[in-house]
């Protein structure tokens, strides 16, 4: 309930904010132009594939690679929405009037951490809609294109998490958006790294878990891996604000 | 409305014991006492630094003490603080704002935040927009509202669900001296059903307001009395704040 309250005051914030639709609208753009150059590819390449004994389908040729940019897209988007979170309000002194209402720490760390994912939510829709419009000269692989959109959700709340918790260690929104951006951009660094070796950073990649879901592969390692990393994470920041409760 | 859900509660509003709190080798706060029943306005005085704030930081859950208990409608706001906040209405010295929002929106998320229902909760905006005055802003953001609407905006945030115990750490900062007039007949007339913990540096208004007054000096409580106790020993209430916090000497051992 007291979650509700705080997520729908963060989501109105963030609709306030243009920022946001900006964010929105060059999404749009850069998936979009994807799709469409895709799209492209797809006809050019057509009588070839018919030739094969098993070809790709639409949606692998299609649908795929946008998903894979959308998380790339992702890793840059969620370090300015997740650094206002704590970060601007410590330094808006509004902290202080969620913390004396009768709100536990959780509520309040779980209700933001709910409103990014609606807000996330967004772009899986994006592309489920632009994927829809193919139905139009085809047929789909709905299979392949559910695994994707739990994948990228899945991806998008081990982001909200740990850019949540970074937020909740500054009171300053620049340091959290760098830091945020510096941690993700380790773990895309690591994913590179990953694939040179096959040495235990893979495990710990989360693009390399996003991959499997990418290509239809719903493993469950990966799963109970992005479920773990996000519940770490909130709760390392619950932690965090509690313990800045009783230290000071 | 609930205002009177426990009004024969044997327990005070607020009472404190023994509440200390250190950051590191720092004493911030020193064996604070305090003790208030509804209809005490109480005017909590120090200079900047005595550990006022902090003091009141503890008072509202937002930091925890070192040592000491705080209970509030005999609840203890250390085991059960969802249920003792429930009685607070906290006004920081920054106020709380979202400058994003119009001030309803504002109103009833602080409404909502302290669990106000959906029925009550446009009664209670009413209501507070009507003591505040601010009426005619209802649908204007905050960012864009001068200082004082800003000020009356974070008093109506704490009064919004009618705490048994309302804490406002100088809440006429800002104001213009009619608001300050307003704002002073406001808590006269929230005491009465209320206990008020008041910050102030303003002697005159706590003299005007307040029936009961505790200076901080150096972390510890130095004086903890009632104004008409002071008047009949007809002392003015400036000379004994200068007399008591004067003696800025690093050990502060001239008082007691």
């Amino acid at each position: 309930m007291m979650m509700l309250t705080i997520a729908g005051k963060e989501l109105k914030l963030l609709f306030a904010s243009s920022l946001v639709w900006i964010f929105l609208a060059g999404m749009q753009l850069v998936l979009a132009w994807v799709f469409l150059g895709r799209l492209n590819t797809f006809l050019e390449i057509q009588p070839q594939l018919a030739q094969l004994a098993n070809p790709p389908g639409v949606t692998e040729v299609i649908i795929s690679p946008v998903f894979s940019v959308a998380s790339i897209v992702l890793l840059a988007v969620t370090p300015v929405l997740s650094m206002r979170l704590f970060a601007e309000e410590r330094r808006n002194h509004t902290l202080a009037m969620l913390i004396s209402a009768p709100v536990s720490t959780s509520a309040i760390v779980l209700g933001k951490f709910m409103a990014l994912m609606i807000f996330f939510c967004l772009i899986p829709l994006l592309i489920v809609t632009l994927a829809i419009s193919l139905l139009t000269g085809g047929t789909l692989d709905f299979g392949l294109l559910g695994s994707n959109v739990i994948g990228l959700i899945l991806l998008a709340g081990c982001f909200a998490a740990l850019g949540l918790y970074i937020s909740s260690l500054t009171s300053h929104p620049t340091v959290a958006a760098l830091g945020c951006l510096g941690v993700l951009l380790c773990l895309w660094v690591m994913d590179i790294v990953a694939i040179e070796s096959e040495s235990a950073a893979h495990h710990f990649s989360l693009f390399r878990h996003f991959e499997s879901f990418n290509i239809g592969l719903i493993d469950s390692f990966s799963l109970v891996f992005f479920l773990l990393f996000t519940i770490t994470f909130l709760v390392l920041t619950i932690r965090h604000l509690e313990g800045e409760r009783l230290n000071g | 409305m609930f205002i009177d859900v426990t009004s024969n509660s044997p327990h005070p509003v607020i009472e404190a014991n023994g509440l200390s709190r250190h950051f590191g080798d720092r004493v911030a706060v020193h064996d604070v006492n305090l003790k208030l029943h509804r209809g005490d306005i109480l005017g909590f005085l120090g200079p900047n630094g005595a550990g006022k704030s902090t003091t009141m930081r503890m008072l509202t859950g937002n930091l925890a003490p070192s040592s000491g208990s705080v209970h509030i409608c005999g609840t203890n706001l250390l085991d059960d603080p969802l249920e003792a906040k429930h009685h607070i209405g906290y006004l920081p010295e920054i106020p709380p704002l979202y400058k994003e929002l119009t001030v309803d929106e504002y109103l009833r998320f602080a409404a909502r935040l302290h669990g106000l229902a959906k029925t009550s909760l446009q009664i209670a905006l009413d209501e507070v927009k009507q003591q505040c005055e601010l009426n005619d802003v209802g649908k204007r953001l905050i960012g864009v509202l001068s200082k004082g609407y800003q000020q009356r905006v974070a008093i109506a945030q704490a009064i919004i669900h009618r705490p048994q115990l309302i804490i406002l750490d100088e809440p006429t900062v800002g104001l213009d001296p009619n608001q300050i007039q307003k704002v002073r007949a406001l808590i006269c007339e929230l005491g009465k059903t209320h206990a008020i913990i008041l910050s102030s540096h303003i002697l005159s208004e706590v003299e005007s307001v307040c029936n009961r007054v505790q200076i901080m000096h150096q972390s510890k409580l130095v004086l903890d009395d009632s104004l008409d106790n002071l008047k009949r020993q007809n002392m003015n209430l400036e000379n004994i704040f200068i007399q008591l916090t004067a003696g800025n000497t690093p050990t502060g051992e001239s008082v007691q």
